[in-house]
């Protein structure tokens, strides 16, 4: 497709090979600005020019995060970049690093040059055993072909570049667990302020970006800012990665301008499977409330369009539920996730998590109370903002959501003690 | 420290072993050797068959003059560590959303019957072990599995039949 980023070149066999990787253009632009050292601040006009927003899930403008960086403070600075993909529905950045690892490995030099970073980590999910393997080797070969280490190209610029794995907890998926995680300690996430641009990993200046993020830096700065930019829509610059799974034929991964309709990549997705009818889409990751899928059709996949929808384009994952499924069961099952993956720190989120998920696992088996949905939209409320990190809000507003849209469904769980006719498991 | 004991820690930490740990060591920056401990403890629960024990866990503070509850506090957050013994194949089955809509209770249930076992448990020729765990970040997969570093994904039953034959 002509407005690929990421998987711009994936119609070569190993895009993962160097020489690959380079037929292309690949390390041109890396080359270019050690050598001609290009003012960092030149780099991050290009970033904010560009409309790149952070593909992790808040969408933070990338440019205006590299800037908090006071590259002249002494001391150590640190590039670190999130590939701990952990939000369920979420599985684009294990694609990145299987068939596109030079481009992360080029975009984390980058921007480690523009904050003068010396090391930079990349923090990969323990189960992504395979796709470490794959980026390791690219970080192998860009060693070996002078683009990581010592005096990178001649031109006086240090950087090591290493993998620090996971162990498994989503909520290290967190920027500020996530440092705790490569400090060697449990991934709790800290207070904020300070922002890792102040006080990072090691106590020292750090940005930290999603995979997805860094991979785009290469193209952009190679291609263009205003090139990027124009392929998207209004504060959505650029392309984006949106895994999409559930009930659709064809699930998978795919590149598409920020803007395009729901429809399309619904279709690019083979449209639903056995002729079943769609009933519901999680648009952004399982944190992000359902649409009902008929309002989705008129969605377009950008910040603005399913915010305005009253949800949030997160990583960009779309579930997609046909008719069959019980929302009730399916609320069940993401509140025993979040109560099971909630670090435990603040009360609102470890206790109301808990309740969450006990209330709605009660419904689920027939033994709701009639009062439980009242209790169910008082308890999420209390978690809201109410947090040291967003894992609490992020459990809280699918069921606002859920609420809002399928309130007969939990109510006749309530009533009859079974699902309604017509959603099965 | 009964002599079996000590015996069985020297085993455990043969030279290249310790050699594994430093080259992780070697990541960090100076004086940061903690940054190496989740790296350890995977190092080290990989040469003793999948878990943790209680001297495993003291070894590696020891190794990286932390103290044991440094260690424990890691090894006990982090779901992929474990602390009691698992099959030689340990089959981690997703059931978040994407792999339950997507029918990994049928998963889950063909395996229950098939080995004997729930999750959490072993089989009793050592070979299987069952664990629940949470999106594994491949959902256009779904249902999948993960077995030791290795994902499968897109499983029926008859597909799971193949595979549990050709797990040693
Ligand atoms: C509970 C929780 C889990 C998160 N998981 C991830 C993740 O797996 N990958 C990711 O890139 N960002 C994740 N984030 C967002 C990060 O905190 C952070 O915003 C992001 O990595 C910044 O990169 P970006 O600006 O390039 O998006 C998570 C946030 C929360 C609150
Ligand atoms: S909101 Fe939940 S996960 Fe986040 S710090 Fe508080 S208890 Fe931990
Ligand atoms: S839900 Fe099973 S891999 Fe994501």
């Amino acid at each position: 497709m002509a407005n690929e980023v990421i998987f711009k070149n994936r119609d070569l066999d190993n895009l993962w090979d160097i020489e690959q990787y380079r037929s292309r253009g690949g390390y041109e632009i890396l080359t270019r600005i050690l050598t001609e050292k290009t003012p960092p601040a030149e780099i991050i006009d290009g970033m904010k020019t560009s409309g790149l927003r952070g593909r992790g899930g808040a969408g933070f403008p990338t440019g205006l995060k590299w800037s908090f960086i006071n590259r002249s403070a002494p001391g150590d600075k640190y590039l670190v970049c999130n590939s701990d993909e952990g939000e369920p529905g979420t599985f684009k950045d294990r694609d990145i690093l299987r068939y596109n690892p030079h481009a992360l490995v080029e975009g984390m030099l980058i921007a480690s040059y523009v904050i003068d970073a010396h090391r930079a980590y990349n923090y990969i999910r323990g189960e992504f055993w395979e796709p470490y393997e794959r980026f390791q080797n690219a970080i192998d070969q860009a060693r070996a072909a002078g683009f990581v280490g010592k005096n990178i190209l001649g031109s006086g610029f240090d950087c090591e570049l290493n993998v620090h794995l996971g162990g498994g907890a989503y909520v290290c998926g967190e920027e500020t667990a996530l440092l705790e995680s490569i400090e060697g300690k449990k991934g709790q996430p800290r207070y904020k302020p300070p922002f890792p641009a102040h006080v990072g990993l090691y106590g020292c200046p750090t940005v930290i970006n999603n995979t997805e993020t860094l991979a785009s830096v290469p193209t952009i700065l190679r291609e263009g800012a205003e090139r990027f930019r124009d392929i998207g829509v209004e504060n959505s610059g650029g392309s984006k990665l949106f895994s999409i799974s559930g009930h659709v034929k064809n699930p998978g991964v795919f590149e598409l301008p920020m803007g395009t309709p729901f429809s399309e990549l619904f279709e690019l997705a083979g449209g639903m499977r056995d002729g079943s009818k769609i009933k519901a889409v999680i648009p952004g990751g399982s944190s992000s409330p359902v649409i009902p899928g008929e309002i989705m059709m008129d969605l377009t996949m950008d910040y603005d369009a399913i915010a305005k929808a009253g949800s949030m384009l997160g990583s960009g994952a779309v579930i997609v539920m046909d008719e069959s499924t019980c929302m009730v069961k399916v609320l069940d099952r993401m509140g025993y996730f979040y109560h099971e993956e909630s670090c435990g720190q603040c009360t609102p989120c470890r206790e109301g998590t808990g309740w969450l998920y006990r209330i709605v696992h009660r419904i689920e088996n027939g033994q709701g109370r009639p009062e439980d949905i009242d209790l169910l939209m008082d308890v999420q409320n209390r978690i809201r903002g109410k947090t040291i990190c967003a894992l609490g809000d992020a459990a809280a507003m699918p069921v606002a959501g859920m609420l809002r849209y399928y309130q007969d469904e939990f109510q006749y769980h309530i009533d009859h003690k079974k699902c309604m006719a017509g959603t099965g498991a | 420290m009964s002599a079996l004991e000590i015996k069985n820690r020297n085993e455990l930490f043969t030279p290249e072993i310790r050699a594994e740990i430093d080259h992780e060591i070697a990541k960090y920056p100076e004086g940061e050797s903690q940054s190496a401990a989740m790296a350890a403890l995977r190092i080290v629960q990989d040469a003793n068959g999948g878990w943790l024990t209680q001297e495993s866990m003291d070894e590696v503070a020891a190794y990286l003059d932390l103290p044991p509850i440094a260690i424990y506090e890691v090894a006990t957050f982090y779901s992929m560590y474990e602390h009691k013994p698992v099959g030689r194949n340990k089959l981690c089955v997703c059931t978040n959303i994407s792999c339950m809509i997507n029918n990994s209770d049928q998963i889950v249930e063909h395996l229950n019957n098939r080995l004997g076992i729930k999750f959490g448990e072993v089989t009793e020729d050592g070979r299987y072990s069952l664990k629940e765990v949470e999106c594994l970040g491949a959902c256009g997969g779904a249902p999948m599995m993960q077995v030791g570093r290795k994902y499968y994904e897109n499983l029926t039953p008859e597909r799971l039949d193949s595979i549990l034959d050709e797990l040693e």
